[in-house]
């Protein structure tokens, strides 16, 4: 075992791509008690975006369109496949989630012809650069950094904002906050604004430093965000980033050992059992004021 | 009226299944019609090498369509499915083939798939000829599995040779798919050469769906590894010279058969990388076929998509189409389209394609090959360099 600043800095950079997935996962799940099993795909779909984007325009232009067209996505969803689903039994819900994550790796597989498309290289953010000896993108450097940022806006913005209010509401008690007068259907669709935000966002940051998309690109990662967010116990945003960061470090210091290596997914899923073992609610439980 | 909305959507549902029993038969005109099966991937991980693989076959078809059986000549058509480069996906993909009604089937790009696949067209009785799989499993001990390239044994063997003694390397670091045939046999044998010789190796296997390699290249670099050995295909390719290139990686990336592809010429090109591989197959080495097959791609802007865009010729379009002669002379030689008799005359068939003369050996019907075309990546001109032809000495 020969651990690196190398391999810290790709857990760090890791960690932070799997937080901004994260957070959508969550924070669904804090309002709707609905695990979106398609927000790894709409991942994917926003590396499409930027690829197809960035092929006809500039950047300037590609990247604003990006995180419009993610989130639009999302919200398309949202109103398509859970809203009518409403009144159904969470299971229903849950099941059309999956139908949602297949039809758009399956959109992809039939856009793409199945060949791995080439992320287009986003100038200085991938440029190498040196730090501390260890030669990698920019980009890796950018990640936590940014990833914290947004988490603090989002943070404040449950706290301090009407909409955020309206959320933790909503997620404490959604008959009554309905009786109580907040419009219900735009508290979820904001919802899935911030959550397809910063999952492009994300996609931008991970496809920036791993520069292929396919159409399963999304399942991993999403899969790692989601074990992140349980981990961290699902509802709670700042237990989503830590249980992230937390993944994505270990799985690099893992993989710094050459016989352990091949073990680094195996281990992020037994360290979800393990936690559902001993603490079933997660790092950070479930405390009624915190489940957005 | 939910109800009635509910019925008609499942009894659409019920009409598309079985639309797709309605095919005709595809007998045109009385013209006597033989199959032969296309088993190649299209998607996944393989599908660039896949199609590649396809357009070979496809572009032979266009040039000869028809075969002399028996003395009646025969229209051949081409039957592609795609095994979508998934061990799990492989056998329903072959089975279908199967039930197509084909005399022989080419392919795959891929040893798994071929693996996974070999035993339905088995027990079919169907022969297969592998085009590129180069994994010694895919002919062993089987009547009915050939193949047309040269084995990982050897392929190993030459890299390790020329990284050993033409290159001066001394310490190499292995990287492979974990489950992966192709990926896991080609480094296994280049190890076992290299460690011969008297060099040193470390082996690493990542699991399926990685797209982060930063800590292996960093592994490799801390190794003090020369030569990163990766075999991959080339949806991991591309991510490893990527990553490599913004590492600063010096040591030489090397690999077999699939990372001669245009996406790797498209990764590594402007970027400071030194990328060396194994091949069938060295553009120039037969000028009208590359002259044909280049305006044929260019003819076609679907062809040009299925290239990776560009003409560049990669050696697997070349072997797939000397695959279709070799199927051509096997059914020539057979006097009929019938499967069992084709796959008894494969064993006496030998012709000379573009990649060089081709004819089977008495055991496992693998293909006499002993030499393997060594290049490079120019990262200016973003094309091959051809260095060498290098056999096991």
């Amino acid at each position: 075992m020969n651990i690196t600043i190398d391999h810290i800095l790709a857990g760090i950079s890791a960690g932070g791509q799997y937080a901004l997935i994260a957070i959508g996962y969550t924070m669904v799940y804090g309002i709707l008690r609905l695990i979106n099993f398609a927000h790894g795909d709409v991942f994917m779909v926003a590396g499409l975006i930027m690829v197809y984007a960035s092929a006809s325009m500039p950047l300037y232009f590609s990247i604003p369109l990006v995180l419009l067209g993610t989130v639009l996505l999302g919200v398309l969803i949202e109103r398509a496949a859970y809203r009518p689903l409403r009144s159904a039994p969470r299971m229903s819900v849950m099941i059309s989630a999956i139908g949602v994550s297949y039809l758009l790796q399956n959109l992809a597989l039939y856009i793409t012809g199945g060949l791995p498309q080439v992320y287009p290289a986003i100038p200085w953010i991938s440029d190498s650069v040196t730090i501390l000896g260890a030669t990698t993108k920019r980009v890796t450097l950018i990640t936590p950094v940014l990833t914290i940022l947004l988490v603090v806006v989002l943070v404040l913005l449950i706290r301090y904002t009407k909409i955020g209010m309206a959320m933790r509401a909503v997620s404490k008690d959604f008959e009554t906050s309905q009786l109580m007068g907040i419009k219900i259907n735009s508290v979820i669709s904001t919802t899935f604004v911030i959550g397809s935000f910063l999952a492009a966002v994300g996609s931008l940051l991970y496809f920036s430093s791993y520069t292929s998309v396919v159409p399963t690109s999304g399942a991993m990662p999403g899969l790692k965000a989601f074990v992140a967010a349980v981990f961290g116990g699902i509802g709670s945003i700042p237990g989503a980033v830590v249980g992230a960061f937390i993944i994505g470090i270990c799985e690099n210091i893992i993989k710094a050992n050459t016989e352990l290596s091949i073990f680094s997914d195996a281990f992020t899923f037994a360290l979800l059992i393990l936690i559902l073992c001993v603490k079933p609610t997660g790092l950070f439980g479930e405390k009624a004021t915190d489940k957005v | 009226m939910k109800k009635i909305i509910a019925l008609i959507l499942t009894a659409l549902m019920l009409v598309s299944v079985f639309a797709a029993c309605g095919e005709k038969p595809a007998v045109e005109g009385g013209d006597k019609v033989v199959k032969i099966g296309i088993y190649e991937p299209a998607s996944g991980s393989n599908g660039a090498g896949g199609k590649q693989e396809t357009l070979g076959i496809k572009y032979a078809n266009e040039k000869v369509p028809t075969v002399e059986i028996g003395g009646e000549t025969y229209k051949v058509e081409l039957v592609p499915v795609d095994n979508q480069s998934s061990n799990d996906k492989a056998p329903s993909a072959a089975a279908e083939l199967v039930s197509a009604g084909v005399s022989v089937v080419l392919g795959s790009y891929g040893s798994g798939v071929s693996i996974a696949a070999s035993s339905t067209f088995e027990a079919a009785g169907v022969p297969a000829i592998g085009v590129t799989c180069t994994n010694p499993q895919v002919t062993e001990g089987n009547k009915h599995y050939f193949r047309i390239c040269f084995l990982d044994p050897f392929q190993g063997t030459v890299l390790a040779n020329y990284a050993y003694n033409e290159l001066g390397y001394r310490t190499a670091y292995t990287l492979a798919e974990n489950g992966n045939d192709y990926d896991e046999g080609l480094a296994h044998y280049f190890t076992e050469a290299f460690t011969k010789l008297g060099g040193k190796v470390e082996n690493a296997n990542f699991p399926e769906n990685t797209s982060d390699f930063n800590s292996y290249i960093t592994n490799a670099v801390n190794a003090g590894a020369e030569v990163i050995f990766a075999p991959t295909s080339t949806s991991y390719a591309q991510l490893i010279v990527e990553q490599a290139a913004a590492k600063g990686v010096t040591a030489t990336l090397m690999a077999g058969d699939t990372w001669d592809s245009n996406q790797i010429l498209a990764a590594a090109k402007g970027k400071n990388v030194d990328i060396q591989v194994t091949t069938f197959y060295q553009e120039g080495g037969n000028a009208d076929f590359d002259a044909g097959f280049k305006a044929w791609l260019e003819g076609n802007s679907q062809n040009l998509t299925d290239n990776g865009g560009d003409s560049n010729i990669a050696a697997v379009s070349a072997m797939g189409y000397d695959a279709y002669f070799v199927a051509l002379e096997a059914l020539k030689a057979a006097g009929s389209a019938e499967p069992a008799k084709v796959m008894e005359a494969l064993w006496g068939v030998s012709c000379t394609g573009v990649t060089g003369a081709i004819a089977f050996d008495n055991t496992n019907g693998d293909a006499v090959r002993t030499t393997a075309y060594i290049k490079k990546v120019n990262t200016e001109t973003g094309l091959w360099d051809f260095v060498k032809e290098q056999g096991v000495n």
